[in-house]
């Protein structure tokens, strides 16, 4: 992995964080340093309130940072302008959340399609939704939902939920995905199930994955584990592949 | 993409939003329904007016008139051109109309009409009215055997016509079995039978009024005084259940009583006898005009110049193509004529201020209930609110997939927008149902309320008279739609304006 000058797919540095409310000034991240090189899976652990959650909202330009600089394939994104940061969340990198964030309203695979109909307009997606469908099924059968094509998000039970998240994090073929404790609300063979499904996404495809975790087990399933205390990377451990 | 399709599950899951545009709909079907209804009456009304008024009317100030209409006509049609396709004079003087019933004296204030039979009803709809079969086709002011019509000629459903039945009784028959009664009773008539109709009067001359002394034997079972065509409101009434009750028929004398053209006016009297009666249904006519042929009028008012024999009219009626520009033609005759002397006027200017209170009460309506739809609007307004608060993770979940902030916005607003459509569009359907069924409605709820919704006897019509103006509709709709839209633009705003990470931390 030190072979020659490596460039990270992303790249922290710096990067801080403050919540203020009114007069209180709540400083959450206290300058980051952090790289993930391609096809990494990092793990991020820490304690509840350590600002992980915060971190990976940054990485994924959901939110801004206070100061320090992020960097995306060796471009800096933490000040790109809105419209950069959309196409970024929308093509580039995948999220996944603790509490699967599917849209109520639409089916299995339409939440798989979301952010392709977000991309195209109505005429474009319709040229192609042959296409895209299949592409979404494949997908489904990947992370092993084959059969539950057209079942509202509420008649699925918490690990499907979180393979359909993992599957529309995929279908734009994004070169990182962040995963913000995706076993968090699973049961533990469940949550190893999942963590399954990423490792292999990982081993296969290459796909470069970062993942929060208060689970050591889980934790210990990534190449790498960072520690976030205090505001900041704590000495990194190297977890055994 | 996902606009459309979040759009379409939005509509299908949120049943409350519907119920927030039920009020654009109703509001919406109203407007159309009262539109129609008033473009049917005022459509209704004006071709009432239009039918009894001809285009365009010279009228002399003074009621002596204006001297040989042969060449005012020439004059307007070297003015008007092609524009004219009938002309008529007609004379006219305030008159007091005075008629025995069951004993007693009546008398009436009247205008008395002089018309050309032959080229009267080229310039308006006069035939029409009249309730006598032959009269309509051709007007001698005779007085027929009998046939009046019992059954309403102008309605167009014969069931809701009350017959009149005192109508059988009218013509010839009706006059026969009065004279017959009269003798009987042996009582002279109480009107004076004095001929007074010298035919010669002159303006100045003292004499004129001076009865003839021509005594003549007049047997009313046999013979008729000069005819006349009275408006039906003169000598009937309508009781509460609409069936008209007349105090004179057509064979019934009576007596006018009116100033003549000399210098000062003289009154004068004349007999006449009723031949038919006039019915344009627009009450103010019907209960102020009887008519009578215009030269019969002529020597009654001695509006003819003893020496040259030059006759005199107050009016000339000009009916003019179809599509021509009234008011242009009007104009350009008030330049030709001077205006001290007469007075040019369309029909319109003679019904102005009722055709401008209709217009306001058009407007006024239509302004009230668009307020309505605006109070809709509101209504989605606050729907909407809670909806983009109810779908504040959603609004997260789509920002963290990618979705722009004029993206999300366009979820509400096209949602806005297709509630309006949804709104408006079953609005027109159902007021469009309705104004086509209003008749049918209106009966329906009149037997189930057991009284009359819309009463024949009350409007003179016997069917709520409808129009629907394409373009009406068409404003109501896109105004309906626009007031969804701008109520979902606050909404939308605050949905776009959300921070993801918040919106996503929503519980
Ligand atoms: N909008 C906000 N305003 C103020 N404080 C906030 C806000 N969002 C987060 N915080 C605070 O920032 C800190 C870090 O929150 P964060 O969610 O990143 O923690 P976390 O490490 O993900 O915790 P957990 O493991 O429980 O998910 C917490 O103390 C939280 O209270
Ligand atoms: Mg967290």
């Amino acid at each position: 992995m030190s072979t020659t000058k490596y460039q990270p797919l992303l790249s922290a540095s710096g990067v801080r964080k403050v919540y203020s409310k009114g007069e209180v000034k709540l400083p959450v991240l206290k300058g980051v340093d952090f790289n993930v090189a391609p096809g990494e899976l990092v793990s991020i652990v820490g304690q509840s309130g350590s600002g992980k959650s915060t971190l990976l909202h940054l990485l994924g330009t959901l939110d801004r940072p206070d100061g320090g600089e992020i960097y995306f394939e060796g471009n800096r994104i933490d000040n790109l302008a809105a419209a950069g940061r959309d196409i970024l969340r929308n093509r580039h990198i995948g999220l996944i959340f603790q509490f699967y964030h599917l849209l109520p309203e639409l089916t299995t695979i339409e939440n798989v399609l979301a952010p392709v109909m977000i991309r195209h307009s109505v005429l474009s997606y319709w040229a192609k939704r042959r296409e895209y469908q299949e592409r979404a099924k494949a997908l489904l059968e990947t992370v092993g939902l084959g059969h539950r094509l057209n079942h509202k998000p509420r008649e699925l039970s918490g690990g499907e939920m979180q393979r359909t998240a993992i599957a529309r994090a995929l279908i734009s073929e994004p070169q990182l995905l962040l995963a913000d404790e995706p076993t968090g609300n699973l049961d533990r063979q469940t949550g190893d199930e999942i963590l399954e499904v990423l490792r292999r996404l990982n081993a296969e495809q290459n796909l470069t994955i970062v993942m929060v975790t208060h689970d050591p087990n889980i934790a210990a399933g990534a190449d790498r584990t960072v520690h976030l205390a205090e505001g900041r990377v704590q000495a990194a451990s190297q977890a055994a592949a | 993409m996902y606009k459309l399709l979040l759009c379409w599950r939005y509509l299908r899951t949120r049943y409350i939003a519907l119920a927030s545009i039920i009020s654009v709909t109703l509001g919406v079907a109203t407007m159309i329904v009262v539109n129609s209804v008033m473009d049917g009456f005022a459509h209704e009304m004006q071709g009432r007016m239009n039918d009894v008024l001809s285009d365009v009317i010279i009228t002399s100030r003074s009621l002596e008139g204006m001297a040989n209409p042969e060449w005012h006509m020439a004059e307007i049609r070297k003015v008007a051109g092609d524009d004219v396709v009938g002309m008529t004079p007609t004379a006219q003087v305030p008159a007091a109309l005075a008629y025995y019933f069951r004993g007693q004296y009546f008398t009436r204030q009247v205008t008395v009409i002089g018309i050309d039979p032959e080229t009267y009803s080229s310039v308006s709809k006069f035939g029409y009215y009249l309730q006598h079969p032959e009269n309509r086709e051709h007007l001698d002011f005779q007085l027929k055997e009998d046939g009046y019509d019992v059954m309403d000629h102008q309605a167009e459903d014969m069931r809701k016509v009350k017959p009149r039945e005192q109508m059988k009784q009218a013509g010839w028959k009706h006059r026969r079995a009065n004279a017959e009664f009269e003798k009987r009773i042996a009582v002279q008539p109480p009107i004076q039978t004095a001929a007074q109709e010298n035919a010669a009067a002159t303006d100045d001359s003292p004499f004129a009024t001076a009865p003839a002394p021509v005594q003549e034997t007049f047997d009313p079972a046999t013979e008729q005084h000069a005819g006349t065509v009275l408006g039906i409101g003169l000598c009937s009434h309508r009781t509460a259940d609409g069936t008209d009750v007349f105090q004179l028929l057509p064979g019934d004398d009576v007596e006018i009583h009116f100033p003549s053209c000399g210098r000062p006016p003289e009154f004068r009297s004349s007999k006449l006898t009723v031949t038919d009666f006039y019915e344009s249904k627009m009450a103010q006519y019907d209960m102020q005009y009887m008519f009578i042929p215009l030269d019969k009028f002529q020597e009654m008012r001695g509006m003819i110049d003893p020496q040259s024999g030059i006759r005199f009219v107050n009016a000339i009626q000009i009916k003019l193509a179809e599509g021509a520009d009234l008011n242009a033609v009007r104009d350009k005759l008030r330049e030709h004529f001077q205006l001290h002397l007469y007075d040019v006027s369309t029909w319109r200017d003679m019904e102005g201020p009722l055709l401008a209170a209709v217009q306001t009460e058009t407007l006024v309506l239509n302004v009230l209930l668009f307020l309505i739809i605006a109070v809709a609007g509101f209504g989605i307004l606050a729907i909407f609110f809670m909806i983009v608060v109810e779908k504040t993770r959603d609004i997260g979940i789509l920002k963290s997939l990618g979705a722009s902030s004029e993206g999300v916005m366009g979820i509400f607003l096209t949602y806005g927008f297709s509630l309006g459509i949804v709104g408006a569009g079953l609005g027109i359907v159902g007021g469009l149902l309705f104004v086509k069924y209003i008749n049918e409605i209106a009966d329906l709820l009149g037997r189930a309320t057991g009284t009359p919704v819309f009463d024949p006897a009350v409007y003179y019509l016997y069917k709520i008279p409808t129009i629907v103006e394409p373009f009406t509709v068409g404003w109501i709709a896109i105004g309906a739609m626009l007031i969804a839209v701008l109520a979902s633009v606050l909404p939308a705003i605050r949905a776009a304006k959300m921070h993801p990470v918040q919106a996503l931390r929503f519980e």
